[in-house]
């Protein structure tokens, strides 16, 4: 577990450095964590990133973090490269054989493109929801314990493990009598509900979240919303979507995304525009571009 | 608001009626249709035709002698010749095929599908493999004759009256002629895997050991199986290869008994074999014999693709969870 002890490492520095443990009048743990929870910690940051898939940059130049107990969302128009920059971050996009990241993309101050970073480490640390439920073809028990069991958890822990994350997902009521029934015998939005449960059972900090609604009725979604507020209190939540009301709804600093034409190669690669405290993207943007997007204008 | 009234007037209505009903019949439709149940019709008949009367030739033979049909050795007489050594060489044949087809060509398909990376060279591997599939079993034949029967020559020295014609070099010819369809519906099967399945399982962190191992194979499972099973059948049924590694056509003795391991090193032949070798004996009294030897192998061979339909609605039914 290299990440372990680079992280161990990257907390420790990240105390000395803060302001309240230099500060001798309040040297209490307590002081350090609400002082840099004011200050709103970025968990994952993303500096000066750029995907290539083969030669064609797909996205340019996004700089823009995860803060620790927030949601943060990527809004913009299709094809401005929102899932792409998403999934370079838990190094999906490494299933891509073309794709490539430039740029720096660290957790907890490491690099996860580091020499050393392995991919499988950073996706336990870093759990995925995807556009379309994809629970696997197996049990609903089975689905919450197939990351565990991998990552080694021992079994006598797995009957919690369910119970708990199934709980934190808000499905637990509804399914708790038929744990070993086909995963597929739900509904869409539970089903994505047991793939967020799937996704919490391998205890990550972040939750990456792709248009997690999108296949989803507004009931189902309403309750995927309800949930992304309790389950911010302990993981740190990225979501992309296209439902710009819903990025208005439940995240509290939100990117706007567009495309521009590449003067290299005459593409269209998509480009931060503005990152901001959602309010200020959708009362007060600074950027023309935004604020057409947001008022409904262009897009 | 006038809910009642009528929104077209009477003419307009009649019009639109006599549009939208049409009779119901399309002509090309229905004579498409129809050409098509023709030829099924016409390929099941001539099949049914030929089954019907390969069975009815070969029943006497299995009503009056079963046992000595199966148990007998070769001989001169019709109404004393066996398949013995045909079921015996075919049963050896489908080992070979098992145990060095399947798993090489499933570990091959996976390699392909999941490890290799899209180059020249394994596009060139890709498309050759492609042609092996369809190249002529004869020439599968001279790839035996020269490199197995080779090797082999002298390897089971004085157990053996052969010179290299044993039934390890017959096996180890169809298990290469049956590889490339193996690697094929193997690799088809796991590209048919949903990225949707690949991705749920790398984004909970799984190897891909650990997802080829869990996720891919159980899903491509029941193509896999059927590819599998369907290439063994053919091979049990292919002939040329085996006339040119030098199957005993004709009589052989019993030597060795059905299961053991010394038939190996000896001569052989299989039930195509002895079915050519007795299409070719003059007289009539040998026609029933031929139909039943038929009538085994088509047995033999319709069990593999049984069990292919049944294994592979298990797995399916299964993977629906």
């Amino acid at each position: 577990m290299a990440i372990e002890a680079q992280r161990m490492q990257a907390e420790e520095s990240s105390k000395s450095t803060s302001p309240a443990s230099g500060d001798a009048v309040s040297p209490s743990v307590e002081g350090s964590a609400v002082a840099v929870k004011s200050e709103s910690e970025a968990v994952v940051r993303l500096d000066d990133v750029s995907v290539y898939y083969g030669s064609f940059r797909a996205v340019r130049d996004v700089t823009m973090p995860i803060n620790k107990n927030e949601i943060t969302a990527m809004i913009g128009p299709s094809g401005c490269g929102k899932s792409t920059v998403l999934r370079s971050i838990n190094r999906m996009n490494d299933l891509i054989p073309t794709a490539r990241v430039e740029g720096l993309v660290s957790y907890m101050g490491i690099d996860l493109y580091g020499e050393d970073v392995d991919p499988v480490e950073v996706r336990r640390r870093i759990g995925m929801v995807f556009q379309k439920p994809n629970p696997f073809p197996k049990s609903i028990r089975d689905n919450i314990t197939y990351g565990p069991r991998i990552a080694g958890i021992a079994k006598n822990e797995w009957d919690d493990l369910v119970e708990q994350s199934l709980r934190s997902a808000a499905i637990w009521d509804e399914v708790k009598d038929r744990l070993d029934d086909s995963a597929l015998g739900l509904s869409g939005g539970q089903q994505q509900r047991l793939c967020i449960a799937r996704a919490v059972a391998t205890k990550p900090d972040v939750l990456l979240m792709d248009e997690p609604c999108s296949a989803l009725d507004p009931i189902a979604t309403g309750r995927i919303e309800d949930l992304m507020q309790e389950l911010k209190n302990d993981y740190s939540i990225m979501i992309v979507t296209h439902n710009m009301q819903q990025a208005a709804r439940v995240s509290d600093r939100c990117g706007f995304f567009t495309t521009e034409l590449d003067s290299q190669s005459d593409r269209r690669t998509g480009q931060l525009v503005e990152f901001d405290e959602t309010e200020k993207i959708f009362s007060n943007p600074s950027d023309e571009r935004t604020e057409n997007y947001v008022t409904g204008r262009f897009g | 608001m006038a809910i009642a009234q009528p929104l077209l007037d009477k003419k307009t209505s009649e019009r639109v009626k006599s549009q939208l009903e049409t009779g119901g019949f399309n002509l090309a439709e229905g004579a498409f249709k129809w050409a098509l149940i023709g030829t099924l019709v016409f390929a099941l008949l001539v099949l049914t035709v030929l089954v019907y009367d390969v069975v009815v030739d070969g029943f006497p033979v299995f009503s009056d002698r079963l046992d000595t049909f199966m148990a007998n050795p070769s001989r001169t007489r019709a109404d004393e010749t066996g398949i013995f050594q045909g079921l015996r060489g075919t049963f050896w044949i489908g080992v070979f095929v098992i145990l060095l087809t399947f798993p090489i060509g499933i570990a091959a398909a996976i390699y392909l599908e999941e490890y290799a990376t899209d180059n020249w060279l394994t596009r060139t591997i890709n498309i050759n493999i492609r042609n092996l599939a369809g190249v002529p079993s004869v020439v599968y034949g001279i790839l035996g004759l020269t490199i197995f029967v080779g090797i082999l020559k002298g390897v089971y020295g004085d157990v053996a009256l052969s010179r290299g014609n044993t039934t390890t070099a017959g096996g180890l010819t169809l298990a290469a002629l049956a590889l490339p369809v193996v690697i094929i519906t193997s690799a088809e099967a796991i590209r048919a895997v949903p990225s949707s399945l690949r991705e749920a399982a790398y984004g909970v962190g799984a190897t891909k050991w650990e997802v080829i191992k869990s996720h891919i194979l159980p899903y491509a499972a029941p193509g896999i199986l059927t590819g599998t099973l369907l290439s063994l059948a053919r091979a049990l049924g292919e002939a040329a290869p085996l006339i040119l590694v030098g199957a005993v056509q004709g009589k052989l003795g019993p030597r060795t008994g059905f299961f053991e391991l010394q038939q190996l090193g000896e001569k052989f032949t299989a039930m195509p074999i002895v079915i050519t070798d007795m299409a070719k004996q003059p007289g009539s009294e040998w026609q029933p014999v031929t139909a039943a030897a038929i009538v085994v192998l088509l047995l033999v061979v319709l069990t593999f693709n049984a069990a292919a339909v049944i294994l592979r609605n298990r797995f399916e039914r299964k993977r629906q969870g």
